[in-house]
């Protein structure tokens, strides 16, 4: 079962995970004991899902900004092939 | 049973046929346009190179995606190199007695309560996206695969061929990197 205690670096990652989804249940027992005595992590640790929202934005901002293959890009790639086939 | 279909290839046809399939396969995993354009013409032209190799067991489609899979995971594997050798440990824990305690001076900082009022506008989306194209190129890979694409774990690590302790080793750095930038950039303001 390992120890039970684990460090503020242990925490935070453990943390990271859980904001994906993908921490286990022992993982999230132990951060959560751990929230209990550190204030520091708790912060962290509502950030982080600050952080995660803004992702959200980051991801909605880049979807909107995308950028695509041209028609010139085509054109020049066509050129080449054809170089390339001789 | 599976049909023995042979399949064949018309280099001709492919920019046309491929070329945007192939740019977002690119884009989702390497999201640097002009590296992504050069990605899949270098995937065209290899494909060109090697079409004696084809044995025509799969789809036209497949095995170019086949073969700019392999482009991809070189370029990881080069920015991997590249910048490993470069890149400075940032450290935010302790060592010795209080080891994997916070560092006074990288305890996290207030963040402005304003920031709730501002989660919808589209300036913090593009603020932060600043700060993940300052990221090491191999952790606004992963990252982005990750949070941004939406990947699932296994997947990047197949793809990249990196373990998932290491996947989260790089996701944990590259957020708590974002979070710095973000307090210099945002937060402070």
């Amino acid at each position: 079962m390992g120890k039970l205690k684990i460090t503020c670096e242990e925490a935070t990652t453990i943390c990271t995970k859980a904001q994906y989804g993908e921490a286990s249940f022992l993982d999230k027992f132990k951060l959560n004991l751990h929230f209990v005595y550190c204030k520091t992590c708790r912060t962290f640790s509502r950030q982080n899902s600050e952080l995660s929202d803004m992702c959200a934005l980051a991801k909605k901002y880049q979807e909107k900004h995308k950028c695509c293959l041209s028609e010139a890009d085509k054109k020049a790639w066509k050129e080449k092939m054809k170089e390339l086939e001789k | 049973m599976q049909e023995n279909k042979v399949h064949t290839l018309d280099p001709d046809k492919w920019i046309d046929a491929y070329a945007d399939y192939l740019f977002n396969y690119t884009i989702a995993r390497v999201n640097d346009t002009e590296k992504a354009k050069d990605l899949v013409q270098e995937t065209f032209f290899a494909g060109l190179k090697s079409m004696k190799n084809f044995e025509g067991k799969a789809s036209e489609r497949t095995w170019l995606v086949s073969i700019l899979k392999r482009k991809i995971i070189d370029h990881y594997r080069k920015i991997n190199s590249n910048k490993g050798k470069a890149e400075v440990r940032m450290n935010f824990y302790q060592e010795g007695d209080r080891e994997g305690d916070w560092l006074e001076e990288r305890v996290p900082q207030k963040w402005d309560s304003s920031a709730d009022a501002m989660i919808e506008s589209e300036e913090l989306g593009e603020a932060l996206t600043a700060c993940i194209q300052k990221l090491p190129e191999k952790y606004r890979m992963v990252f982005e695969m990750k949070t941004i694409q939406g990947f699932e774990t296994e997947d990047i690590c197949n793809e990249l061929d990196i373990t998932s302790s290491n996947l989260w080793v790089i996701i944990h750095r590259a957020r708590t990197q974002l979070r710095r930038c973000m307090e210099d950039n945002w937060f402070k303001k």
